[in-house]
């Protein structure tokens, strides 16, 4: 278990790259699907908040989720990444 | 192995069977085997009625079409019944006088003329009323009727009234129910074309032509719905399945039948509909073979009596009254071309031009004319000199005309095909049996078998380390040799422990060796490598088969003793097809070992084998549940690209739904076992 928190870091960059090179491409091609991009952007900038949330979580040093089993940990994370994730499809249209 | 070999070969057995269902509902015109279908369906409760007004029109009419007796009282009783609903108009439905009217037509009722002027008057204030295409339907009907009993009756305005139900009609054939609604149906076409085929009779003048040109475009547009199967069916179906509104084919192709036939009959020239479709739509009635309620049976007979003479073309249906035919007997092919009610049909002649065995593969293509037997109304030919052997053959037929003038008037679909069976005495010869000690080795004992005659008494005896040998060869009357379904050698113990071999046959004989052997441990494994590399060589040129070296003593849980031999042949088109005892074989096998399979008790009654089975309760690994875990996230985001591409948001919901009851079933057994486990190890 001590070996998750360095691959969420490697997550969280990931959808933070993900979020750069979108508004990059928004920046080239123009705003024209406009909830398209809000929807793209948003997912990987949620998908990388909830993964900090885990990685708070998970990790072993932090006193105040002393308690909190990291598989729950993982499952609340799972659970938000859908619902974010399906509210993402709707708006993309 | 010899379990698989078996559940292949019944497998085969069963496709085969399903192959040959189709046969068993074969094409055959309105028969006795109909009427009497008709008369259970139709039979009047304990009082004399039928139920309500339309059921008892649908009774009437059947009775009437079918040519049944019924009882003089019952007729007083329906009549009775009719005269009821017309006996108050003023405050009658449409729908209702429709049913009373057409009640008392079909029965030959006496009616009251000044009763019938009461309804008339109703019924024309209906049609005057309404914009709704089963009203302008029922009073139109009702009104028809009046008249076909005799009495003199004329819708005025009669051009009002047909462009007012021609309004309703819409682009591609099919027809609305009233002005308010969407929908279209084509079943309402049926209903539609024969209310206008009323309007156009009733008329005092005539409607203009160009209007009954507009409808009859409608039908050819209503006939480009019609749907197919591939033997050259034809039938009509709504396009949209509504659960409260949907009829089924057989009632939409029936009324759309009675649109077209009545329309047809009333507009001058002919319409243009092809003779195929005609035919196609009298063979769906007919492949209904006998229906199981009383709505499709109506809907069956009516459609083809109206089929049977109707002026467009009339169906000729060809068929066989027996699909089966000996070559013992010398049993001939026999076809008979009939209209839909089993009429005798014009002038013809019948030509036999293919015969295609199975897997279409062309027998002869010699065309041969069938004679003509004017007695029974038959057409006939011997196939003995087709020199066709025994099994299972599609023949095809060609149906000509004799006078160029039918060629108008009958639809006899060019060419038909049938299967049938062609069966005989398969001889089997050169059978043997014996026991030998080694492969290459001489048979120490060989004994002829006659398994044609009687059950056999042969007596062996062997050990585990010989070999049972038996061998036969089965010859059509042709000739050729015959390959069966069924081939199965049966040993059984005398504590009735059985077990079934199905015996290889290859391009000369059928063979079987049996093979127990059980070598020294040691000796297993360069054996087992050897025997398979060997029998895979040995794949197609299988003149012998050895069977499992090291499983058969297994296979016989190690039971020595006393083992009856049978032997079933049998095929669908082999006419001899037997169960023989060719005797008892005294076998002596090692003892077994401790760890050996115990035979399966044999239950007191023969058939519990057939009973249910122990239940299977499934258990679970954890380690299943993570992958059931990360399947199911992967079946949320596969649904998630679903709604994007096709589904909409509540469909999406619904689905959600299932999935997330799952997931989080799956998810809580999966993480509550890790969670176990990595708490063990930290205690640990």
């Amino acid at each position: 278990m001590g070996s998750v928190g360095p691959i969420i870091d490697l997550y969280v960059l990931f959808a933070v790259a993900t979020a750069v090179i979108q508004v990059a491409y928004m920046g080239l091609v123009g705003t024209f699907p406009f909830n398209a991009f809000l929807s793209g952007v948003l997912s990987c900038i949620g998908t990388a908040v909830l993964a900090v949330c885990l990685r708070i979580q998970v990790n072993k040093d932090n006193k105040e989720f002393k308690n909190l089993p990291p598989e729950r940990a993982f499952a609340d994370f799972v659970l938000c990444n859908l619902v974010l994730h399906l509210v993402i499809m709707n708006f993309l249209g | 192995m010899a379990g698989r070999r078996l559940a292949s070969a019944a497998l085969l057995t069963l496709l085969l069977a399903v192959a040959v269902a189709p046969l068993s509902s074969a094409v055959r015109p309105v028969s006795d085997a109909h009427r009497s279908a008709a008369a259970e369906l139709f039979a009047p409760s304990a009082d004399g009625s039928f139920g309500d007004l339309e059921s008892t029109y649908e009774a009437v009419r059947m009775f009437q079409i079918l040519g049944l007796d019924k009882d003089k009282s019952l007729t007083g009783t329906v009549c009775k019944f009719a005269a009821e609903k017309l006996a108050s108009p003023a405050s009658a439905l449409a729908k209702d006088l429709f049913h009373a009217v057409r009640i008392s037509g079909a029965l030959g009722c006496s009616v009251d003329p000044g009763v019938y002027n009461g309804v008339v008057a109703r019924l024309k204030a209906v049609i005057k009323d309404t914009n709704s295409l089963l009203e302008f339907y029922y009073s139109v009907g009702g009104l028809l009727s009046i008249k076909e009993q005799g009495n003199n009756v004329i819708i005025s305005d009669a051009e009002s009234t047909f462009h007012a139900i021609k309004a309703l009609s819409q682009s591609d054939g099919r027809w609305r129910y009233d002005t308010n609604s969407a929908e279209s149906s084509t079943f309402a076409a049926g209903i539609a074309l024969e209310a206008l085929a009323g309007v156009v009779s009733l008329a005092d003048a005539e409607v203009d032509q160009s209007m009954i040109g507009v409808v009859k475009n409608n039908i050819m547009k209503l006939f480009d719905t019609i749907k197919s199967y591939d033997d050259g069916t034809f039938y009509f179906d709504e396009k949209h399945v509504d659960a409260n509104e949907y009829k089924g084919p057989i009632t939409t192709s029936a009324s759309v039948v009675r649109g077209v036939v009545s329309f047809g009959s009333v507009a001058s020239g002919k319409l243009d509909i092809p003779g195929e479709k005609i035919l196609g739509l009298a063979k769906f009635f007919l492949n209904i073979g006998l229906p199981g309620s009383s709505k499709d049976c109506f809907n069956q007979i009516e459609a083809l009596s109206i089929l049977e003479n109707n002026r467009l073309f009339v169906p000729l249906i060809l068929s066989l009254p027996s699909k089966v035919f000996s070559l013992t007997s010398k049993d001939q092919l026999k076809v008979e071309v009939t209209t839909v009610f089993g009429s005798a049909a014009p002038p013809l002649k019948v030509n036999l031009v293919q015969v295609l065995g199975s897997d279409s593969k062309v027998i002869t293509s010699e065309n041969k004319e069938l004679q003509f037997d004017h007695d029974n109304n038959v057409h006939y030919l011997d196939i003995a000199p087709l020199k066709i052997d025994v099994g299972k053959y599609s023949l095809v037929f060609e149906i000509s005309l004799q006078e160029p003038e039918h060629e108008t008037a009958y639809a006899t679909g060019g060419r038909n095909t049938e299967n049938v069976f062609v069966t005989g005495v398969i001889k089997v010869d050169k059978a043997e049996i014996g026991i030998s000690d080694n492969d290459a080795g001489a048979v120490e004992s060989v004994q002829k078998l006659d398994l044609l005659l009687k059950d056999t008494k042969v007596s062996l005896s062997a050990n585990h380390l010989q070999k049972l040998r038996l061998s036969f060869q089965l010859t059509t009357p042709l000739g050729k040799t015959f390959k069966p379904h069924q081939v199965f050698l049966k040993l059984k113990h005398e504590s009735k422990v059985e077990h079934l071999f199905v015996v290889p046959g290859s391009a000369r004989q059928f063979k079987i060796v049996l093979v127990e052997y059980h070598p020294h441990p040691l000796l297993q494994f360069t054996l087992l490598v050897f025997s398979v590399i060997v029998l895979c060589s040995l794949n197609h040129d299988a003149n012998r088969t050895n069977k499992d070296f090291l499983g058969l003593v297994e296979k016989l849980y190690y039971l020595s003793g006393r083992y009856d031999l049978e032997l079933a042949v049998g095929d669908a088109v082999m006419e001899n097809s037997f169960l023989r005892a060719l005797g008892h074989l005294e076998l002596d096998l090692p003892e077994a070992p401790e760890k050996a399979p115990r035979p399966p008790a044999q239950a007191v009654d023969p058939f519990s084998k057939f009973g249910p089975k122990a239940e299977i309760s499934h258990i679970f690994r954890p380690a299943a549940f993570a992958s059931l875990f990360h399947a199911g996230i992967g079946a949320v985001l596969l649904l998630y690209v679903l709604f994007w591409v096709k589904l909409d948001l509540f469909t999406t919901l619904k689905y959600l739904g299932f999935l997330g009851i799952f997931l989080v079933f799956v998810g809580h057994r999966a993480l509550s076992y890790l969670s176990s486990a990595s708490a063990k190890q930290k205690t640990a």
